[in-house]
């Protein structure tokens, strides 16, 4: 089985890395860096995968982060059960989520839209309901213990972060090397012809949602034992449903390493556009469209895919849901 | 093996399948021929769960299997290639047998080794680790079969798999299908290469407007004037006929 070898190594890298970079500054950035490609390693199970391009991400993130915020906050649970708990919340967001919109045949732009859609309704959920503190958000207040999985020092925030990157690394290292992952590509490269062999879509695009809310939903959670505040309008607003697709976009969508990279690139990207300008509210965003925008139309295969021919495409959903009808008409 | 009774299906307005009905018995080649627009294709997708039917039957294995899923169909046994062809055009031959494969086998290995068995069986072998989109037209045909019969089918649906071949490539996969039959695989067809059905098939069917217009072995069917006039228009089955009578008073 390939490869293996190669995420052992980048987990060597991970713990080398504090041995040089010593300040808070980059170590913050470190662990932003590693928040991100948690995020696109969630978002690229099922979008670089299993081909389907979620626009709403921050949907899983943020209820990873409010269930961890509330069942702390709440009930004074260990923090790790806590941990547990916001993942599996996520993945149960997803599940639903997924049953709903892979049911009724969802595809394309269509499905792009409505997780679209679930992200902004449970943004303006959070922001009214008094359960996730409202308008004013939640504190998860008190005794920061590291053994507790409660992160004070960046160092600590920056291991965990490390810890749980490599572990998906691992993760989808072996979801390649199996049936699960081979179907997920087949849906991804042609559903029908997937169909016909065999390959049950709604199945399998359950699966890869769930597991890629719950992947995500970890990026959440862990964001709250590092950052004990939280309210709605950053949770679930669009600034972590871009970086969880801009990520794997921009390293190479359907292959182990691609968020990783992606997300170390677009950091190292945005420090760099805020040491130019100072700190402009908003100013990511903005670099983030743009940068968006540069990979589809120059480098859609990402930067893997400079190396290897085989990395999909990234290609905005609306075309290729109407070459998708296009072929099924001619199959008629 | 498979009984379609009465099968009907309506787009719209439009008649595309009236009330066929067609029989494959265990072992066989059958062929499915007609004009372009006859209904082949949309016959094709209903037995395989594709498109459901308006009315009408089908029994596979003696089984009623309107309203199961192209998947559900495929783990009976009933497989279809497509018309079109439908590769997994961003991975390679290997791993696009490998999909079919994971049917009858679970783990990644397996699955890779059987596949591998496939394109030997199908002539692939030297094709294994080309990405499938580099692959020619007869390439791409033969994947079409390889992927199917990963699937480990007692039953393939083909839909037209030589078309776009040209003489030579024709010659070289008729063996493989004929060898199919013999390693226990029945087949139904579809096919507009003449030449090629009445070398394969033990008997054909002829659909034309949706309906089946002739049925029996390939050689009787072939001279069936109903069969000639769907081909080449009212009358002409007569016109061939005197034809053939002036060509004998000349001699």
């Amino acid at each position: 089985m390939r490869g293996y070898r190669a995420i052992i190594a980048v987990a060597v890298i991970l713990a080398l890395i504090p041995l040089i970079v010593t300040s808070n500054l980059w170590l913050n950035i470190a662990f932003t860096a590693l928040l991100a490609c948690l995020l696109g390693q969630g978002w690229n199970i099922l979008g670089g995968y299993a081909g389907q391009f979620s626009f709403g991400h921050a949907v899983f993130f943020g209820t990873g982060a409010y269930v961890t915020a509330i069942v702390m906050t709440t009930t004074g649970i260990n923090p790790w059960a806590a941990f547990v708990l916001g993942i599996a919340g996520g993945a149960l967001v997803g599940a639903a989520i997924g049953f709903l919109v892979f049911r009724y045949g969802l595809r394309g732009s269509y499905f792009a839209l409505v997780t679209l859609a679930f992200a902004e309704v449970f943004r303006v959920l959070a922001n009214t309901m008094a359960i996730t503190g409202g308008g004013s958000g939640l504190v998860v207040s008190g005794h920061l213990r590291p053994e507790l999985f409660q992160q004070t020092s960046r160092l600590g925030a920056y291991a965990v972060a490390a810890a749980l990157v490599v572990g998906v690394l691992f993760l989808t290292r072996a979801l390649e090397n199996s049936r699960t992952g081979a179907y997920f590509v087949a849906i991804r490269e042609n559903e029908d012809a997937a169909r016909a062999l065999g390959v049950d879509p709604f199945g399998f695009k359950l699966r890869a949602i769930v597991l890629s809310a719950a992947i995500t939903a970890m990026g959440g959670t862990l964001y709250v034992q590092v950052f004990p505040y939280i309210d709605a309008p950053l949770m679930y607003g669009p600034r972590y449903s871009v970086e969880a697709l801009l990520v794997p976009i921009i390293g190479g969508m359907g292959t182990v390493f691609g968020p990783l990279l992606g997300a170390v690139v677009l950091h190292l990207l945005a420090e760099a556009a805020t040491m130019i300008t100072g700190d402009i509210a908003g100013l990511n965003l903005v670099l983030y469209g743009v940068v968006l925008v540069l990979m589809v139309r120059f480098l859609p295969r990402g930067l893997i895919g400079l190396f290897d021919p085989r990395v999909p495409k990234a290609r905005l959903p609306l075309p290729r849901i109407a070459g998708r009808r296009r072929r099924e008409a001619g199959d008629a | 093996m498979l009984e379609v009774r009465g099968l009907t299906k309506r787009f719209g307005g439009l008649l595309a399948v009236s009330e066929a009905t067609l029989d494959v018995a265990e072992g066989e080649i059958v062929g499915l021929i007609g004009p372009n627009g006859a209904g082949k294709t949309t016959l094709f997708a209903m037995v395989s769960g594709f498109h459901k039917p308006d009315a009408g039957s089908v029994r596979f294995s003696g089984e009623e299997i309107v309203g199961l899923s192209p998947h559900e169909l495929a783990r009976r046994g009933l497989t279809r290639t497509f018309q079109i062809v439908q590769p997994f055009a961003g991975v390679t031959v290997r791993e696009n047998i490998a999909v079919g494969a994971h049917l009858r086998h679970r783990g990644r290995r397996e699955a890779l080794a059987a596949a591998e068995a496939v394109a030997v069986r199908v002539g692939m072998r030297e094709m294994l680790d080309n990405p499938a989109d580099s692959l020619t037209v007869a390439g791409r045909k033969r994947l079409e079969v390889a992927k199917a019969l990963a699937t480990e089918p007692r039953l393939l649906l083909f839909d037209e798999v030589l078309a776009g071949l040209n003489p030579s490539e024709i010659r070289d996969i008729l063996p493989l299908i004929r060898s199919l039959r013999d390693g226990g695989i029945t087949i139904l067809m579809i096919e507009h290469v003449m030449q090629a059905v009445m070398s394969l098939c033990d008997r054909a069917y002829v659909l034309n407007n949706g309906a089946v217009i002739a049925a029996g072995d390939t050689r009787t069917v072939a001279s069936d004037p109903a069969v000639i006039e769907a081909y080449l228009g009212h009358g002409a089955a007569q016109r061939l006929r005197a034809g053939q009578v002036e060509a004998g008073a000349d001699a």
